[in-house]
């Protein structure tokens, strides 16, 4: 494994360039060669998609289709196989997920697991409308609530002052 | 020797800055004089301390000393001199005293310029940034000392990665660091605030400049990481919204934030508690980044467990401040007086908009980067947020944020007409349509998204445009008018225009290669002709050929466009000496239009070699775009309003900027 990683070009590069030293490795950007590409081009297209969604997984974050790994050459190949087989997108998914698990989809599927990353952008929405609306709106209401609420006497002294004027008044 | 000095240097820096640490705040606390006054001199000694510690390491490195054991791990004597130098802070060890170096400075800086800073304030602000160099010190000094000598010393070197050795490169982490450590002082100037319980426009115009310092040198510093990763990673990828980007794109986002708020808060007096919360934030996510880089937990949670000496410090001195800055924050920001009362349709109001969209769309960057550690740490569970989840979130976030941007400068202060607004943007909106139906009939292929993207860049790009047309009355008075307004104009006004419109070219750069780029994959033999978006690409063969650290193969590409020829390009394959390892080079032609961008792959049993040939279209504009942000930045900065340490008038309010 760790051979393979470092054989592998990989953007871990940029990390290196923080500072990782030469602990990783990069080089060789080659990725899709000449001889996996199908010659339907159809499905080639296809096929390009679906790596592009497909984690490379000796990499770091980086799609089958950027890497130049020998697995990610597999998994190229092997979607490929399934695709010419007559597999449809989400067949060759599953297939490559049943095999390597959900860890190999760069776009996370919708779980219980995944709920709050995927509802994140909604919530943090959500919280700066509520923000927005109470800094915008107490401004206008501030006035009379900064007014000294009664005390529990003067309520009651005014209570019954309302209901003389009623009963005068009636 | 030198080695050991600076080494001792390192050790009295830290001496020093405990003392800057103590003195200058207990002086504040006491209102004693002397005492605030020790910090400037020892902010002085300390950036000296450091910067002497900085060049021993270089020059260890320049000298090639392999009995330094830092020296010994990165460098090798084969590389050229700018490598050697770049290579001090190409490894953790070394970066990390560049760090504090940069760190150092910014202390220094306030030291020297802010002689017109309430003493008290000046006080607070140099010992909360000593305590940031107290804490990274001690990091240096317990857990990654690039001082350490070896014993016997190694006969050479084991190499400085060679992807690294590139000139984007070399200079990509120093920037990246200013950028960084720059929103430092407007953290210190946070805390500084809410240490004194007040803060008033002065503070903002303190902490503007040094803002916008910072967030011009982390812009040009992710531009030049990004750029480097399109030509040199071979398949002209320039953003891959990998854990180390997002790590630094997130002070990014936050620090934009920040430079808008503190606007407001300059201006009007406005969102003062906001922009404080801000100013800790962003300095929080710089120090996040750093533990994030630091520590290794992005290559794996276990990784980090087996050796976690160095994640476990960074993450307590993340934790210490951010929290400590945060739980401060919870305890004062009530006393800070609220200003400035403004309708939500206002100059504030689209500044406000800015910052809600900036920050929803930073969480979400944060939540994408952090959600996969956090799910594997507490269920097990190993997922991948990759780039396609970014794209489906961030972009769309993105969008209003774009098309609300051209309103914004053109709004009043307090109360805007959103009607009048709109009429000054009548020109900019239909070349825009005009932009779209032209990039749509144009294009028969691409995603139909593209030449809504391109009409949104050229909103940008035109809105920005339109503001400073409006403002010299271009058109409705006689023209050497309007030459007299311009010439006029203060630079802050141009550095906004210049700013915006280097958006709207970052995001036509990103639409057209993200939505027209096209490539072709191929065996070929010398001879060959291979036509890619209109031009032909006959390969003429490949032959060996020897650099100063490496070997190569030099594949030659006679490019020509209707018969005419145009360039001609060399891709090349290299394998370097030390470490032995292979990289390529592509060849790049860069037109008006975009780039050819060609990448010589291995040769074959028969003889052909694998070659790729891509056509980026528009690249370029990314990384103008981004240069043109920068240099609007820089003429913003250069506003005698805005310059660092120019002298503040007392008692005189900021002269106003006309919003009409």
């Amino acid at each position: 494994m760790k051979a393979r990683m470092a054989r592998t070009r990989t953007r871990y590069a940029l990390l290196a360039a923080f500072a990782i030293g030469a602990a990783v490795s990069a080089g060789q950007a080659h990725a899709v060669t000449p001889q996996e590409i199908l010659p339907d081009k159809a499905l080639e297209h296809r096929a390009r998609e679906i790596s592009g969604g497909l984690r490379c997984l000796v990499c770091q974050n980086q799609s089958i289709d950027d890497s130049d790994a020998p697995l990610a050459h597999d998994l190229r190949v092997l979607v490929r196989e399934r695709l010419t087989a007559g597999d449809s997108d989400q067949q060759v998914r599953d297939f490559i997920v049943a095999r390597y698990g959900e860890f190999v989809l760069l776009k996370p599927p919708f779980s219980a697991e995944t709920l709050l990353l995927w509802f994140m952008p909604l919530i943090a929405m959500l919280a700066a409308a509520g923000i927005l609306w109470t800094s915008f709106r107490p401004r206008d209401a501030a006035v009379p609530s900064s007014a000294p609420d009664l005390s529990a006497e003067e309520r009651a002294a005014l209570d019954t002052l309302m209901s003389d004027d009623d009963t005068k008044k009636s | 020797m030198i080695i050991e000095f600076g080494h001792f240097a390192l050790i009295l820096a830290l001496l020093v800055a405990v003392a800057q640490m103590i003195v200058p705040a207990w002086g504040a606390h006491m209102r004693d004089e002397r005492l605030m006054a020790f910090g400037a001199p020892a902010a002085v000694a300390q950036v000296a301390l450091v910067l002497i510690a900085f060049l021993s390491l270089m020059y260890a490195y320049v000298t090639s000393d392999f009995s330094v054991a830092n020296v010994a791990a990165n460098s090798h004597s084969s590389k050229p001199l700018i490598y050697r130098i770049s290579g001090v802070w190409g490894n953790h060890e070394g970066s990390m005293v560049l760090w504090v170096l940069i760190l150092a400075i910014f202390g220094a800086a306030v030291a020297l310029f802010g002689r017109n800073l309430p003493a008290s304030l000046k006080a607070n602000v140099l010992s909360v940034q000593s305590s940031i160099a107290v804490a990274f010190l001690l990091f240096i000094l317990l857990t990654s000392n690039p001082f350490e000598r070896l014993d016997p010393a190694p006969f050479d070197g084991r190499g400085l990665n060679p992807i690294l050795q590139d000139p984007a490169l070399a200079f990509h982490p120093p920037f990246l660091y200013m950028g960084y450590v720059g929103f430092s002082l407007a953290f210190s100037f946070a805390i500084a605030a809410l240490i004194e319980g007040r803060t008033d426009a002065a503070w903002a115009r303190w902490v503007r400049p040094w803002t916008l310092l910072a967030w011009m040198c982390l812009t040009i510093g992710i531009a030049m990481g990004s750029w480097w990763a399109y030509y040199e990673l071979g398949w002209g990828g320039w953003w891959f919204w990998d854990p180390v980007e997002n790590a630094s794109f997130m002070p990014w986002l936050a620090g934009t934030a920040l430079l808008h708020s503190a606007l407001v808060m300059e201006k009007r007096e406005a969102l003062k508690v906001w922009t404080i919360l801000l100013a800790i934030l962003t300095f929080s996510l710089s120090l996040m980044g750093t533990f994030l880089v630091r520590s290794g937990v992005l290559s794996s949670v276990h990784a980090f467990a087996v050796d976690p000496e160095r994640g476990v410090f960074v993450l307590a001195i993340m934790v210490l401040f951010t929290g400590g800055g945060l739980a401060l924050f919870a305890l004062r920001a009530r006393d800070l007086a609220q200003g400035g009362v403004f309708s939500p349709i206002s100059r504030e109001g689209s500044l406000v908009l800015n910052n809600v969209l900036l920050t929803i769309a930073c969480v979400t960057v944060l939540v994408g980067t952090l959600y996969p550690l956090a799910l594997e740490s507490l269920t097990g569970a190993k997922i991948s947020v990759g780039a396609p989840y970014f794209n489906m979130t961030f972009v769309p976030l993105m969008i209003p944020l774009l098309l609300a941007l051209p309103f914004g400068p053109l709004m009043a202060w307090k109360r805007a007409d959103i009607a009048a607004a709109l009429e000054r943007l009548v020109a900019a909106g239909l070349l825009s349509i005009v932009v779209f139906v032209a990039a749509f009939a144009v294009t028969e292929r691409g995603p139909w998204l593209a030449p809504f993207g391109f009409a949104i860049g050229v909103w940008v790009m035109a809105g920005a445009l339109s503001e400073t047309a409006f403002r010299i009355k271009l058109g409705s008075v006689p023209l050497n008018e309007s030459v007299r307004r311009l010439t006029n104009l203060p630079r802050s006004a141009f550095g906004t225009m210049l700013a915006h419109f280097g958006v709207g070219l970052m995001v036509c750069g990103i639409v057209g290669t993200t939505g027209y780029k096209s490539e072709e994959i191929l065996l070929m033999r010398p001879g060959e002709t291979k036509e890619i978006a209109g031009y032909a690409l006959t390969f003429r063969g490949a032959a060996p050929s020897k650099g100063p650290n490496y070997t190569e193969t030099i594949g030659a590409f006679d490019v020509t466009r209707n018969g005419a020829p145009v360039t001609h390009l060399e891709p090349s394959k290299r394998l370097y000496d030390a470490p032995p390892q292979p990289t390529s080079e592509a060849g790049i032609y860069a037109a008006w239009t975009g780039d050819l961008y060609a990448v010589l792959g291995d040769q074959q049993p028969d003889g052909a070699f694998a070659v790729r040939f891509y056509f980026h279209p528009l690249v370029r504009c990314i990384w103008i775009g981004t240069l043109i942000m920068f240099l609007g930045g820089a003429i913003s900065l250069s506003d005698r309003r805005l310059r660092v340490g120019a002298p503040r008038r007392a008692g005189r309010a900021p002269v106003a900027v006309p919003a009409e």
